[in-house]
């Protein structure tokens, strides 16, 4: 995918160029383009005189970088030990089953990728699942369909 | 640092008589809230439809409307409160809005079925202050909670904020303050329960220059939101602490280390430190008393081991966040090298009350080797779950069945874990002990950051276990190979067993992986992983039993093997 490059640019010309605002780069550049394109770690790597080793070891360890475009909607499962107490395992496989794919998947239409999370501290009303900043709590494994509904494109 | 001192007899003060003289305290208010949770449950939509009430009656100018952090009743939100009477309205829909204006701020009258219902009696509740969740709690961290817009610094400088900076700055040296720290007997809230006073001096008499400081703000541990309960309702209070313990310290600069998973969190303390730089409470010459420090905020991108200290400081140079070897603690080669003390956010949170008050104050809350209050997050199978603060010392029996409601549904509560994925259940048995660092120690779990969850007869302990197990497995960043790979060894025979697959020896198999794991990893992470799994064997080893020898699962939770006539209802 070809990407525009001083957008790149924009963002590592907002610090210096120094080690430690390597994350906060990656960071910025996902939100730029949703997830880390090659072209765009090649040129942080290069513009902050970094090994491109490096800077793919830290998109690795960080979870929240994806090297893979995602698809259009991000469905959040949590799996917090609040949510888990309460039966989130049921509707991460209830998800799985409807969008048949695997946690940290993308659906093969582009239009679902699939994420497990830790905790996004709604504990009190766990079961959560988030769709595109959108929460849903409380949700039981027979709701989930009806809410994947509401994102599924006509026509599709 | 006094010379020419002529701070603030004070800016602080003035300004904070000018905003009191500007209000006045019965005039109608109306505060929502607008936490993560409240939030997700369209709290926005509520705030709207009561500006719009408000408009339509013709009442705009004379009721002020506010929108505040998470009080910590979650589950009863979107939470509306009426001042001055202080009525409380729980579950707030747009379309009750029009009503509640009309009706209860015009002509004082209470809608019956917006009251909080005591989980414990039925009975419904008016006032706030009635609420058995808050009137059983002793909030000081959260005191403001609920009243102040977490987006207007005015908001807490009215209620006192930074009147402890200002003492601080003009009244105290850096050395008094750490004397003052070390008196009050404060340990570090992140749940290792170090001495805050002796961490500080440390620092500040360690070799190197420059110092830094950083808030450990990175709640990744599963089941907890106090740290974002905290900093969503006072983010300044934070901001204080901070500030007066760079000056104790000596550091010009400082961190904030918080995960991006809370985006409102972020957005809220970046507006604080904004506010605070435009008032001189950061950045060059604070208050006029030379002393210069300002703050930066850095994302955590999705690594639990980042809560540990050498993983954080990892993270902030921009590299991968793997543990380093302690000693050298932070306090002497932190980040870049250099001195740095790390706190979590309620440690910070404390300094301005225990500045403000004294440490002979602060030393009467809670135990003898426990001093203050701690909050928990109060989540699982209880009625009332929520954020809730207490002094140390507190049975948890009180907590769990006084605030937090007892069981919801009529099932026998078996236990209550603390600690998350580094510690430990407590058993039902074991609720007669005082909450506080040493009890849990002894009782094999751990304080933890405020983790607390509870569980039933419908939780089983061993596919809990295997949970936690899972969860640490998947976050070990892989450099110690004891817990790479013991932590791996042992969900695998976790997993086996709540599969049916269990074996004889399997549990002191675990028992002893446990201890090789605990003792051959460098961090936290790797020496509090089998935690779960031990004090789970030593509470309900007869699940274990069961699992392994009998192929039967007593909570009816796993599987594999739930008999026909134990099939589990939710």
């Amino acid at each position: 995918m070809e990407i525009d490059i001083s957008k790149v640019d924009a963002i590592i010309d907002k610090h210096s160029l120094e080690h430690r605002w390597l994350i906060t780069n990656l960071l910025a550049i996902q939100d730029e383009f949703q997830y880390l394109p090659q072209d765009a770690i090649r040129h942080v790597a290069e513009r902050m005189n970094i090994p491109i080793l490096q800077v793919y070891q830290v998109a690795e360890f960080y979870k929240v970088f994806k090297l893979e475009p995602p698809g259009k909607h991000l469905v959040s499962v949590c799996r917090g030990t609040a949510c888990h107490v309460r039966g989130s395992e049921a509707l991460i496989e209830r998800m799985g089953d409807l969008l048949k794919i695997a946690p940290s998947r993308t659906t093969k239409d582009k239009q679902f990728t699939l994420d497990v999370v830790n905790c996004l501290g709604c504990c009190a009303l766990g079961r959560v699942i988030v769709i595109d900043d959108h929460f849903y709590v409380n949700v039981t494994p027979n709701e989930v369909e009806s809410i994947l509904d509401k994102y599924v494109s006509n026509g599709d | 640092m006094a010379e020419g001192n002529t701070i603030a007899e004070s800016d602080v003060e003035r300004w904070r008589e000018k905003l009191l003289a500007a209000r006045d305290a019965s005039r109608p208010r109306i505060t929502v809230c607008g936490g993560t949770v409240c939030l997700a449950l369209a709290s926005g939509e509520v705030g709207a439809a009561l500006e719009q009430a408000l408009e339509q009656q013709g009442m705009h100018a004379s009721v002020e409307m506010k929108t505040t952090g998470c009080p910590g009743l979650c589950d009863q939100g979107p939470l509306v409160t009426i001042y001055p009477q202080g009525i409380f309205y729980t579950k707030v829909k747009p379309e009750y809005c029009s009503e509640i204006i009309s009706q209860t701020v015009k002509n004082g009258e209470i809608i019956e079925h917006l009251l909080y219902e005591d989980p414990l009696t039925g009975e419904k509740i008016i006032h706030i202050t009635d609420v058995p969740f808050y009137k059983e709690q002793t909030r000081i961290l959260l005191k403001d909670s609920g009243l102040i817009d977490p987006y207007k610094i005015e908001d807490y400088i009215a209620v006192g904020g930074f009147r402890a900076l200002e003492k601080a700055l003009t009244e105290m040296t850096p050395e008094q303050i750490i004397a003052e720290i070390k008196r009050s007997g404060l340990r570090g809230r992140g749940g290792g329960g170090f001495p805050t006073g002796v961490k500080w001096e440390l620092c500040r008499t360690a070799p190197g220059d420059p110092k830094y400081i950083i808030c450990n703000a990175d709640e990744g541990n599963p089941g907890c939101f106090q740290d974002r309960g905290v900093i969503e309702s006072n983010p300044h209070s934070l901001l204080e602490g901070m500030i007066i313990g760079a000056y104790a310290i000596g550091a010009n600069e400082g961190f904030i280390y918080i995960r991006h998973e809370y985006p409102l969190v972020v957005k809220i303390i970046r507006q604080a430190i904004l506010q605070a730089r435009e008032n001189n409470l950061l950045g060059e010459n604070i208050l006029g008393s030379g002393f210069n420090f300002d703050i930066e905020i850095q994302l955590g991108a999705g690594a639990y081991v980042c809560g540990e200290e050498t993983a954080l400081i990892a993270s902030i140079e921009g590299r991968i966040g793997e543990p380093q070897a302690r000693p050298p603690y932070p306090v002497t080669k932190g980040l870049w090298g250099k001195p740095t003390t790390i706190n979590n956010v309620k440690t910070w949170a404390w300094i301005p009350p225990i500045i403000n008050n004294g440490a002979d104050w602060f030393t009467q809350i809670g135990t003898e080797k426990s001093k203050g209050t701690t909050i928990f997050s109060l989540v699982g199978k209880v009625k009332q779950p929520g954020l809730v603060e207490i002094p140390m010392g507190v049975t948890l029996r009180h907590l769990i069945e006084r605030i937090g409601g007892g069981a919801p549904n009529g099932k026998k509560l078996i236990a209550a874990q603390t600690g998350g994925p580094s510690g430990g259940c407590i058993p039902e048995s074991l609720w007669h002990l005082p909450v506080d660092y040493d009890s849990l120690r002894e009782a094999g779990s751990i304080m933890g950051s405020g983790g607390m969850i509870i569980m039933d007869e419908s939780i089983c302990m061993v596919e809990m276990a295997r949970y936690f197990l899972d969860f640490s497995k998947f976050e070990s960043c892989g450099k110690c190979s004891a817990c790479r790979e013991g932590v791996r060894r042992m969900y695998e025979i976790l997993d086996y067993i709540t599969r049916g697959f269990g074996q004889e020896g399997d549990i002191e198999l675990l028992e002893e992986l446990g201890q090789a794991v605990k003792i051959g990893s460098l961090c936290g992470l790797g020496q509090t992983a089998p935690n779960p799994v031990l004090s789970t064997i030593r509470y309900f080893r007869e699940q274990y039993e069961a699992h392994i020898r009998d192929k039967h699962c007593p909570a009816g939770v796993c599987k594999d093997l739930v008999s026909l006539d134990a099939v589990k209802e939710n």
